[in-house]
């Protein structure tokens, strides 16, 4: 059975057909990436599947669970982990409790244990204070330890939105354009994340404009426009896909 | 954080120590226990409005409850006033709870608008309900007493309220620093990205809306047990501004922001006094200048100035 299953899914806003029917499935283990053009609706796709919208019709299913319309808290008990397009960084955090906070589900959140500072409380965090630096420098962060968030450059700041996104341990992981705005050098760094963590056994969806990156990372892809899966298949297959090429390139070409 | 978290409260607690040796007079020990009073609320408050980025403007509302069940329960129905202290807390507790779940599905001057709604309802409660309150006269409160001990001198109070106020910012220190507060720290930060880590966001605003509410609703009875009378003004809309003015001219976020933002807005309008009639003018310039040159709050301008951490 596949991990996820997405089913004639469709959200509207307000007489714009976002997302319209699209069904897809990812097996477990693989990385797979959501291209289109601007506006086919890759990151409403994945606002969808991570909670932040809610579908206007239309089935999602996690491991055979059916998951459309839950809160993105609740996903995230699940195993379903994301980052943004747009950085959504803490910036009034040190770059190291931006991470912890990944681990939040993980952790005793007893507002009155934590101001008695119990020691199973503190023990638990100098833990996780660890873990987390071993995150940061599992994404290449290890400069930024003790960094405040607000000091750090973009590039930085894209790769700590992953390693926030690997601290809730998850199933899953949806990577909203992590190489926008890198540049050539940097690209090719977080390639080369990417490619670790689907290798600690991470499922990954990725919504990227970078061909290489996708073509180079991706088990199978799949193709939206204007809100409609337009085609799915290996890279090899999408690439010779007419339909695709149309529109890509333009219907004349 | 830091391995030197604590510093600043050791320096808190030193002062609270010497302090009493050094005031001159009753005067400055009544002016001192009334700036721990209000810096115990304030902190209350900022963990809402500085860490949480939830404002309240409805907080001197909590603060009546507080102030009311210690001088209502005692004296009407003849209970005990630590007892009544705690059934103060408790329905304030119960009432922020209640409440805060549909206040929290708003935002920004929303929210503002709502909290401040809250706080007027209280106070006209307060001030209507004359056969129990003394309506806009007020009424007396009882001594507070503990098995034949009497909280009467103000050297005695000024103990109480200096354990008070150093458990407060022990307990603040702790909480921001752990993973309830971190959570806190994050939806104030990015909502969105606070949830998807698993934060329950609006959970998260409720809880701490209601440990605010009863951090106020406390020390409205100890503010009542200390003044030994309370009107309803004690509950009016100014007042929850001039405690939100406390956190934001100290600094938002900053435990001892606070702390100073209280204890300058307690002992200005005495320092003013002197202005006859222009104090409130003179007052409102201060402040002024303050939100313009140090817009972050005195505590986080000053620390970023001297290369340390708020």
């Amino acid at each position: 059975m596949a991990l996820l299953e997405v089913k004639q899914l469709s959200i509207q806003f307000e007489g714009v057909k976002a997302v319209q029917n699209v069904s897809f499935s990812i097996e477990a283990g693989i990385v797979y990436a959501v291209i289109g053009p601007n506006g086919a609706g890759k990151t409403t796709l994945f606002n969808l599947i991570t909670g932040v919208y809610t579908p206007t019709s239309g089935e999602i299913k996690l491991d055979g669970e059916s998951i459309q319309g839950k809160a993105p808290n609740e996903l995230a008990r699940r195993g379903v982990a994301r980052t943004f397009q747009n950085l959504q960084i803490c910036m009034n955090m040190s770059a190291l409790e931006n991470v912890m906070v990944g681990a939040h589900l993980r952790l005793d959140r007893n507002p009155f244990k934590a101001a008695l500072r119990l020691p199973s409380i503190t023990r638990r965090d100098a833990e996780l204070r660890t873990e987390s630096a071993e995150l940061m420098r599992f994404v290449g962060l290890e400069a930024y330890i003790d960094a405040r968030a607000d000091s750090m450059p973009y590039g930085a700041l894209k790769r700590l939105e992953i390693a926030r996104a690997l601290a809730l341990k998850p199933r899953i992981i949806f990577l909203d354009e992590p190489a926008a705005g890198l540049n050539p050098k940097e690209t090719i760094e977080v390639d080369a994340l990417v490619r670790k963590v689907a290798d600690s056994g991470v499922t990954v969806v990725l919504v990227e404009h970078d061909m290489k990156m996708v073509m180079n990372l991706s088990d199978r892809i799949l193709v939206l426009d204007y809100g409609r899966k337009l085609a799915e298949g290996t890279g090899e297959e999408v690439r010779r896909n007419p339909d695709v090429i149309a529109a890509y390139l333009g219907t004349h070409a | 954080m830091k391995k030197n978290t604590y510093t600043g409260l050791y320096i808190v607690i030193a002062i609270l120590v010497v302090l009493p040796f050094v005031l001159p007079n009753g005067f400055y020990m009544d002016l001192a226990i009334r700036m721990a009073i209000n810096a115990v609320i304030a902190l209350g408050l900022n963990l809402l409005i500085g860490f949480a980025g939830q404002i309240s403007m409805g907080h001197a509302g909590f603060l009546g409850i507080g102030a009311y069940a210690s001088a209502v329960l005692p004296t009407h129905f003849g209970w005990h006033p630590l007892l009544a202290m705690g059934a103060g807390a408790l329905v304030t507790g119960l009432l922020a709870a209640v409440l805060a779940r549909p206040i929290f599905k708003l935002k920004g001057h929303y929210l503002a608008m709502a909290t401040l709604g809250l706080g007027i309802i209280i106070n006209i409660v307060l001030r209507t309900e004359g056969a129990l309150t003394g309506g806009p006269d007020g009424m007396p409160v009882p001594a507070l007493g503990l098995m034949g001990f009497e909280l009467s001198s103000d050297k005695h109070w000024y103990w109480v309220v200096a354990l008070l106020l150093s458990v407060s910012v022990w307990a603040s220190l702790n909480l921001i620093d752990s993973p309830f507060g971190r959570a806190l720290r994050a939806l104030h930060g990015s909502e969105v990205a606070s949830q998807v880590a698993g934060v329950d966001v609006v959970r998260y605003k409720v809880s701490i809306f209601v440990i605010s509410a009863v951090f106020a609703s406390l020390m409205g009875s100890v503010t009542a047990h200390y003044v030994g009378f309370v009107t309803p003004n004690f509950a009016d809309f100014f007042h929850s501004i001039e405690l939100v003015t406390m956190v934001v001219i100290g600094g938002m976020a900053s435990v001892f922001g606070s702390l100073v933002g209280a204890v300058l807005l307690t002992a200005l309008p005495q320092a003013l006094a002197t202005f006859e009639g222009w104090e409130t003018v003179a007052f409102g310039t201060i402040l002024m200048i303050c939100m313009i040159f140090m817009p972050r709050g005195l505590v986080p301008t000053l620390a970023a100035k001297f290369g340390k951490g708020a």
